[in-house]
């Protein structure tokens, strides 16, 4: 019995009156600060729901039509009509799941295809798909690495990269955000003889920043028994001359042992993977957990994601559109006197540093009011405390879009005093 | 090898600038408690320690340390 029921002892006092402490105690500060934000009268940017989505970049929310400034859809693979068709015909042929692990009933021809897809797309010897990406990198991760290992990893890693670190009994030992020098004193401070992991993203999803993967695997490469690991998931598509990631576009293929990824970007489905040329690779599907210990993809969904891969080997000019796009919107935010997270555009994600949380939410209000939805982002998910709206581009935003959204951030940013 | 009491006194100097309350630092200093520090100052604070005593306090050991008085044993520990 907590505290507070054992001194409610008098029979008049009402029992909700007293609140007991519980499980959920630990949130109170959360409620109560979510309480506030959403007493001032905003919408609360966290519950959004898309009433109708009429294509990559076009929802409707509230009976407004919105552009769609923040979907990491950066190919508009969605509603790819082939992309669509090949989904329909495999929810016609082999049901609406697998109702199985993949490792007992639940691999399909549908799974072959797509992990060949994945083959083919990264020019590897092996692919294993997940249910998600954020499942392979716990999975990669915690399998790879076990006790006494260690993994090495970048201070602004994705949340999957820590779950993944929690998830294992391996040594973890965190690196300053692209900083090689940094990298390069904590590898030298470990034992030579110990297995390590570095774990690396191409592009960092708060701000956009793309990683100096050449000199971070040139500092790697001085130290003995590491393998290096790539996290793709918002590089694969459009970085590279056959869109694999940034690790591509840096010329640093030969050095990565591990590339991770999604299909819930780019790909415009659900599902995650991981490439690689090793040669005990297979053995990872007997004895990696978040891929044994959960149902497979469903038919329709590899079935979407092996038609996008191999349509994404050949989209050339989307991805140049895509790039346009970029340019366009971070040059267009920075006349009008907004602060990026990025001095120049790195990727296809334009990160707006806001000073607080009332500014942000005012600012991301206005946007939606004004037909524009951008994703917020608020700490612990951003570095060093800020809060940002961040806007993802798609390769199928019409460059009169784009002008629109430019238009909207200025007159959102001048009603809210974020921009004078 | 350095003596207890120098490497208590080079990490009180290292949480000097991070100690913005001015916490009349003991022993049992607790850096989330009473310093009040955030995870990005922890992040920060600790690479600091880390390339001061030349060391690497994995995050594994640093879910362990709450106290000035820990750290300092930690880190006697691995210089050792």
């Amino acid at each position: 019995m907590s505290e507070a029921t054992a001194t409610a002892n008098d029979a008049s006092t009402p029992a909700e009156v007293a609140a007991p402490r519980d499980l959920f105690s630990k949130f109170d500060a959360l409620i109560a600060e979510r309480e506030a934000l959403l007493a001032t009268g905003v919408r609360d940017p966290f519950s959004i729901v898309m009433d109708e989505v009429k294509s990559p970049t076009v929802a409707v929310i509230k009976g407004k039509e919105t552009i769609l400034l923040g979907t990491y859809n950066y190919m508009g693979m969605t509603f790819d009509p082939d992309v669509v068709q090949a989904g329909k015909d495999a929810l016609d042929a082999f049901g609406a799941g697998t109702t199985g692990s993949r490792v007992l009933n639940g691999t399909y021809q549908g799974h072959k295809e797509v992990e060949q897809a994945l083959i083919d797309f990264y020019g590897t010897e092996h692919a294993m798909v997940f249910s998600t990406g954020y499942q392979a990198n716990l999975g990669m991760i915690s399998t790879l690495a076990g006790k006494g290992d260690y993994i090495i990893l970048d201070a602004d890693s994705h949340a999957s990269i820590y779950d993944g670190c929690y998830l294992g009994n391996a040594e973890i030992v965190r690196f300053r955000h692209n900083s090689v020098e940094n990298l390069d004193k904590r590898l030298g401070r470990l034992p030579a003889e110990a297995q390590k992991l570095v774990v690396l993203e191409g592009v960092y999803s708060m701000l956009g920043d793309v990683a100096p993967l050449p000199e971070m695997v040139a500092a790697v490469r001085k130290h003995a028994n590491c393998m290096i690991l790539v996290d793709e998931a918002h590089g694969m598509g459009f970085f590279g001359p056959n869109g694999r990631g940034v690790y591509e576009e840096q010329g640093v293929e030969k050095d990565v042992d591990f590339v991770v990824g999604t299909f819930s970007k780019s790909v415009g489905t659900v599902g995650g993977f991981c490439v690689s040329n090793h040669p005990k690779f297979e053995v990872l599907r007997l004895v990696c957990r978040p891929y044994v210990f959960t149902a497979s993809l469903p038919p329709s969904v590899v079935a979407t994601a092996a038609t996008s891969i191999r349509k994404l080997m050949h989209a050339g000019d989307k991805r140049a559109h895509l790039w346009e796009n970029s340019r366009r919107l971070h040059g267009g935010l920075t006349d009008l006197g907004f602060t990026l997270g990025t001095k120049t555009p790195q990727s296809a994600i334009i990160a707006v540093i806001l000073t607080d949380q009332t500014q942000a939410v005012a600012m991301w209000q206005a946007l939606l009011e004004l037909g524009l939805y951008v994703n917020m982002a608020r700490p612990p998910a951003t570095p060093a405390g800020t809060f940002l709206l961040r806007c993802s581009l798609c390769a199928e935003h019409s460059a009169d879009q784009v002008e629109q959204i430019i238009g909207m951030f200025a007159a959102a940013g001048k009603a809210t005093g974020a921009i004078g | 090898m350095t003596d207890r009491q120098e490497i208590y006194d080079t990490i009180a100097a290292q949480i000097a600038p991070f100690n913005k309350k001015g916490i009349t630092l003991t022993e049992a200093t607790t850096f989330a408690g009473d310093l009040e520090w955030d995870s990005l100052t922890v992040m920060d604070f600790v690479a600091a320690i880390e390339d001061e005593f030349d060391i690497i306090i994995t995050m594994n050991m640093q879910a362990e340390i709450e106290t000035v008085g820990q750290l300092t044993d930690a880190v006697v520990k691995l210089q050792a």
